[in-house]
């Protein structure tokens, strides 16, 4: 049986900063058109493999690869199909929404940009925010205009960082029924780094579990759910964390 | 080569949504260059009437102030378009599009390029007005005297990139200051015989010290001195591809350390 090439790949894929390991030799495979999460505490390394796979940090080690290509020698043509949002990097701010996405559109040499702008405003409900200055909006409603830069190109791939960090509970639930729809739709993949395990748990087809750099485990959320006799995946994540901790504590080390 | 001068012009429609949302910006690009000009348009007003007119050729000074804005403008525009991305915290954004480096390059050069003809070109304007200055008098050498000043402001502005990219906006004030540091080498008031003899063969390494040394012939003798000007062309050469390898060098190492998405203050 010949299994399809994954649409995103990390193969030992490691980065130090200051002699300081942030990411420790992780690998892992994305199918198309699957969501996969990467889930983590803060200071996980959940950004830092995001940002290795999509070519802007370069790892010490190993190799990240988008859509066949590798992110280090050839990373242009997997962005040109890819796309990225996170709320911690919202759009220039003095730019009205509709400039900003009439600029990202035409780097991503979109056809008819004005005519997609207006459709992805429609999806994504943001009609009324279009020539407001970035600056002037709320969190939740930069990161609505974020996700519509993501959506511009008709990515294959799409990287979201905290996708629902600052929305409210009705819109993080709308704008994951949303992502789900997309993918569903367009066969895309999903890489989302969150730490918010409700909403991993719903979205995701597979996930990673990262803590201090390392992969602990990966699998999709029911079976390692049912893998570990728990109920949910936090507790699955919890006591994954635990164990972990505990062997790099050693025996005897009680502190 | 479509797609690639496609990027190039959505980094320009960037560059000049900037200006449409804040007109103010445009006051900046002919402010100083005017105001330089006139300061030492007056000055040659008054040292034309205080001197025998051998001494002193009627347009020597606004010519000089001109060609050096040129010089100046072409550095600065490129670098305020770099510092805008990180003002704004957009390189990251940028460096996950498919903007090449060597596009963003482009896009920069080409915004300084017409940052540089508005901010001087008005000057140059109000200088015939105020003074009968004529631009055209410097002939075919002006043309070739601007392309070598840009050519050199943007040598300079990549390096300035360069280091902005590795220490951040903590080096802003390079951006404004950098290039001062070469006005008294370039001779862009005087000859560079007038500076010491120890000087003098740092000076002929600039290019744009050929550039002001033409400008004098031609504005003093009516002559355009060509071998002056492949001096000017042929150190260019080097300057821009030095600047293009710091930029290019620092742009890989903003990509192992992780900068690129943390530019800022």
């Amino acid at each position: 049986m010949t299994s399809a090439p994954a649409a995103v790949e990390a193969r030992n894929l490691s980065k130090e900063f200051d002699g300081r390991t942030v990411v420790d030799r992780i690998s892992f495979a994305v199918p198309r058109g699957t969501t996969f999460g990467l889930l983590g505490a803060n200071g996980a390394g959940k950004t830092t493999t995001i940002l290795m796979l999509l070519g802007l940090l370069r790892p010490d080690h190993g190799e990240a690869r988008v859509l066949g290509h590798d992110m280090e020698h050839d990373r242009f043509r997997a962005l040109q199909r890819a796309n990225f949002s996170s709320p911690y990097v919202s759009l220039p701010h003095r730019l009205t929404a509709r400039q900003n996405l009439t600029v990202y559109g035409r780097l991503y040499g979109v056809a008819d940009v004005r005519r997609r702008i207006e459709h992805i405003a429609r999806e994504l409900r943001i009609e009324d925010l279009l020539d407001r200055p970035v600056g002037q909006m709320s969190a939740g409603q930069k990161t609505r205009v974020g996700i519509g830069k993501v959506l511009l190109n008709n990515p294959e791939v799409l990287f979201l960082d905290e996708p629902t960090a600052s929305l409210s509970p009705e819109s993080a639930t709308w704008l994951r029924s949303f992502l789900g729809r997309y993918r569903d739709s367009t066969r895309a993949t999903i890489v989302l780094a969150s730490h918010n395990m409700p909403e991993v748990e719903a979205m995701c087809d597979s996930v990673a579990f990262l803590q201090q750099g390392r992969l602990l485990e990966q699998g999709a959320p029911r079976e390692l759910i049912r893998r570990h006799g728990k109920q949910t995946l936090e507790q699955v994540f919890l006591e994954v964390a635990e164990a972990a901790s505990d062997q790099q504590r050693g025996p005897g080390d009680d502190a | 080569m479509k797609a690639s001068l496609g990027r190039i012009g959505a980094m320009m429609t960037r560059y000049t949504y900037l200006y449409l949302v804040s007109p103010i910006r445009i006051l900046e690009l002919v402010y100083w260059p005017t105001f330089n000009m006139l300061i030492w348009g007056f000055m040659q007003e008054y040292l034309n009437s205080a001197t025998h007119p051998a001494v002193f050729a009627a347009s020597y000074l606004v010519a000089a102030v001109l060609l050096w804005d040129v010089l100046f403008r072409s550095q600065l525009g490129l670098t305020l378009g770099f510092v805008e991305e990180m003002w704004a915290r957009n390189l990251g954004h940028l460096a996950v599009s498919p903007l090449r480096p060597l596009e963003f390059v482009g896009a920069l050069i080409a915004t300084s390029l017409v940052r540089t003809l508005i901010g001087v070109g008005g000057a140059g304007f109000l200088a015939t007005l105020f003074f009968g200055f004529n631009a055209l008098e410097l002939g075919v050498g002006l043309a070739l005297f601007f392309l070598n000043l840009v050519i050199m402001g943007w040598g300079v502005g990549l390096v300035v990139c360069a280091i902005l990219l590795r220490y951040g906006l903590a080096a802003e004030a390079l951006a404004w200051g950098a290039l001062f540091v070469l006005q008294p080498l370039c001779g862009v008031f005087y000859p560079v015989s007038i500076l010491p003899d120890w000087l003098e063969p740092i000076a002929r390494a600039l290019p744009a010290t050929h550039v002001f040394e033409g400008m004098r012939t031609v504005v003093q003798d009516g002559r355009l001195d060509t071998g002056l000007l492949a001096q000017a062309f042929l150190l260019n050469i080097p300057y821009a591809l030095a600047g293009l390898a710091a930029f290019l060098g620092s742009y890989a190492v903003a990509r192992r350390r992780g900068l690129l998405m943390s530019t800022g203050e």
